[in-house]
């Protein structure tokens, strides 16, 4: 029998995340690969109806939306019923999520529901002999572990920020709205409000140049070269644990072991020594530049390149270059 | 209340990962094992929790007869009895819930806390999972819990960019992330009492895996990077490689 092939295409607010168009391209990817049929869901209000579009730039053929105005707000018991009985409508074999913080609370509970083995975080998936083969990192990040999935329904989350979206296809999807039976009982938990970090600031998670800070920095005021020089690379500010503890910078910068786990395009370390557990979140990053003064610091073995000197003198140096060289 | 904190044992957090003789999990020699770090969280939380509201916390544990040590930990912290479900077998992150998820029944707690994730495979599934199967919500990432007289509850969980807060009811399941609170150290007298503490032992009910882990790697050695210089000099060349070489600016 043909499989079948699901991808649920995170939004809040009305926007999808880039790594909603990651997963799409992905389960594209899969699909083509397992000759599967391949559909992409969208959830939450009114609204996603006009944003849905979009996912045909991005390898979506055919979207399912389920619109309520009661999951304009995400619910995890509500999300999870509406994806576990979309899966079992279109009879999918596979669903592909984010492993957002919406996607790693979900997808374990639709597992749940339709008994379906699961991968979580995955960092690379092929088709070998018609299975999917997962590639998922533990051991936070000290070593990676190859995934096969046994039971019939089987479902992976993808790290953000690895996987890539390609090029816009500029293809139009079809839509089909789909009724999802809904009633208060299954709205058990509902966020109601968000909290932004501060506005406008751009997630470590989500970011593709990170600068990050440590205690070389020497006091919080300091920072404001850190947050400089992300501002000319349009980069995210992240810190390490030292720092976090000291209340220098919040604990939604921290990059680590205890913190997040990030994998930018480009990670710039300054005054961070280079801990087991800071590399722990971050030793994934495409390209790592390390500045430090000591030139033993651990943060030298995982760096791509690295200045050996003084940061107070060398960050004022890069911001000024890279604002030439950048034309800012 | 009836309280339950479910708590692993794990390799802490400096070990340096060698790949065993299976080649699917770590060589354990030589490793030192702690209470899961996230787990300290949840106990603590789980602590206050009693201090408020009275009730008896029930610490739960599956794995070999060492994990009896993560147990008399909790214990120690001033938990008042705990649940050993023995088994040295590999499990995939299912069957390890469903095994929980049976004596979680049995006991119908308020309210059970997990550690957001353990830190050697770094699943972060559990807290959900379990929920499904008891069919009680659950919330996790959690860095803020309030729990009203009246089974109400507000709670704060970490999300991209900032925080949410979801509304919920008891019975449920909240997965604890670190901020939540500030684990307290057990006490010389609370090290003594757990001692006299009742420790259940159980074989934990069978369960098919669902995930089967083929292999484990080493992430790829690094190539050793450049040291482009010692000074501010050294800044031009570093955009240019940025640029040109890397391209990632
Ligand atoms: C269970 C556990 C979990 C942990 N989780 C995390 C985590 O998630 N994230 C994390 O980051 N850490 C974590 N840690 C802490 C970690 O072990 C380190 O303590 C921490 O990463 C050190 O932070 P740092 O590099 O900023 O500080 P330090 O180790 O103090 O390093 C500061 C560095 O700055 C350099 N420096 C000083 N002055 C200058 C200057 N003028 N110019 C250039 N360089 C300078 C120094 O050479 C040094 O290398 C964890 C620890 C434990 C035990």
């Amino acid at each position: 029998m043909a499989k079948r092939v699901l991808t649920f295409a995170e939004q809040r607010e009305g926007k999808f995340k880039k790594s909603a168009f990651e997963a799409v391209r992905t389960g594209k990817r899969v699909a083509d690969e397992l000759s599967a049929e391949f559909y992409t869901l969208v959830i939450g209000d009114e609204n996603v109806e006009k944003i849905a579009p979009e996912l045909g730039d991005y390898g979506a053929e055919k979207v399912l939306i389920v619109q309520d105005s009661r999951l304009g707000q995400y619910s995890l018991t509500a999300y999870a019923k509406v994806i576990a009985e979309v899966m079992q409508k279109v009879e999918a074999d596979y669903l592909f999520m984010s492993a957002t913080a919406m996607g790693k609370e979900v997808a374990p509970r639709v597992a749940g529901k339709i008994n379906a083995g699961f991968a979580v975080d995955c960092t690379d998936l092929k088709v070998e002999n018609g299975e999917v083969i997962a590639t998922r990192p533990v051991y936070a990040g000290k070593a990676f572990i190859k995934v096969k999935i046994n039971s019939d329904k089987k479902i992976f989350t993808l790290r953000p920020n690895v996987f890539p979206v390609g090029e816009k296809d500029g293809k139009v999807a079809s839509l089909e709205k789909i009724e999802i039976n809904l009633n208060d009982d299954d709205f058990k938990v509902v966020a109601f409000e968000t909290i932004a970090a501060t506005q406008g600031k751009i997630d470590v998670t989500e970011a593709d140049i990170i600068v990050a800070g440590g205690r070389g920095l020497k006091a919080p005021e300091n920072f404001k070269l850190i947050e400089e020089l992300a501002d000319v690379l349009g980069a995210a500010v992240g810190a390490s644990r030292a720092v976090v503890d000291a209340g220098w910078r919040p604990h939604d910068e921290q990059v680590g072991q205890t913190g997040k786990t990030v994998s930018p395009k480009l990670y710039i370390a300054v005054g961070i020594s280079g801990a087991i557990q800071h590399l722990a979140g971050m030793s994934s990053s495409k390209v790592i530049v390390a500045i430090n003064k000591d030139k033993d610091a651990p943060i030298f073995q995982v760096a791509d390149y690295g200045i050996v000197g003084d940061l107070f003198e060398v960050v004022p140096a890069l911001i000024k270059e890279l604002k030439k060289v950048l034309g800012k | 209340m009836k309280i339950a904190v479910c708590v692993n044992r794990v390799p802490d957090t400096e070990t340096k990962v060698k790949i065993g003789a299976d080649g699917k999990t770590i060589d354990k020699t030589g490793v030192n094992y702690i209470l899961n770090p996230y787990d300290e969280f949840a106990v603590e939380e789980a602590l206050r929790v009693k201090e408020k509201f009275g009730g008896e916390i029930t610490v739960i544990s599956l794995g070999g007869s060492e994990n009896v040590e993560v147990i008399r930990r909790a214990l120690a912290m001033g938990a008042d009895r705990g649940i050993l479900l023995k088994d040295d077998s590999q499990r995939d992150t299912f069957s390890i819930a469903k095994a929980l998820a049976e004596v979680l029944k049995e006991i119908s707690p308020d309210i059970i806390f997990f550690g957001k994730q353990s830190i050697d495979y770094d699943n972060q599934a559990m807290p959900s999972l379990v929920g499904e199967l008891l069919g009680i919500p659950s919330i996790t990432v959690v860095v803020k819990l309030e729990i009203n007289q009246d089974g109400t509850i507000i709670a704060e969980r970490e999300i991209e960019g900032g925080r949410e807060r979801i509304r919920g009811k008891l019975p449920i399941i909240i997965g604890a992330q670190r901020g939540l609170n500030e684990p307290r150290y057990p006490s010389l007298k609370g090290i003594m009492a757990a001692k006299s503490k009742p420790v259940e032992e159980r074989e934990a009910v069978k369960f098919e895996n669902k995930a089967e882990v083929i292999e484990m790697l080493l992430p790829p050695p690094k190539k050793a990077g450049r040291i482009l210089g010692t000074d501010a000099n050294a800044v031009e060349e570093l955009v240019r490689l940025l640029r040109e070489e890397a391209k990632v600016i």
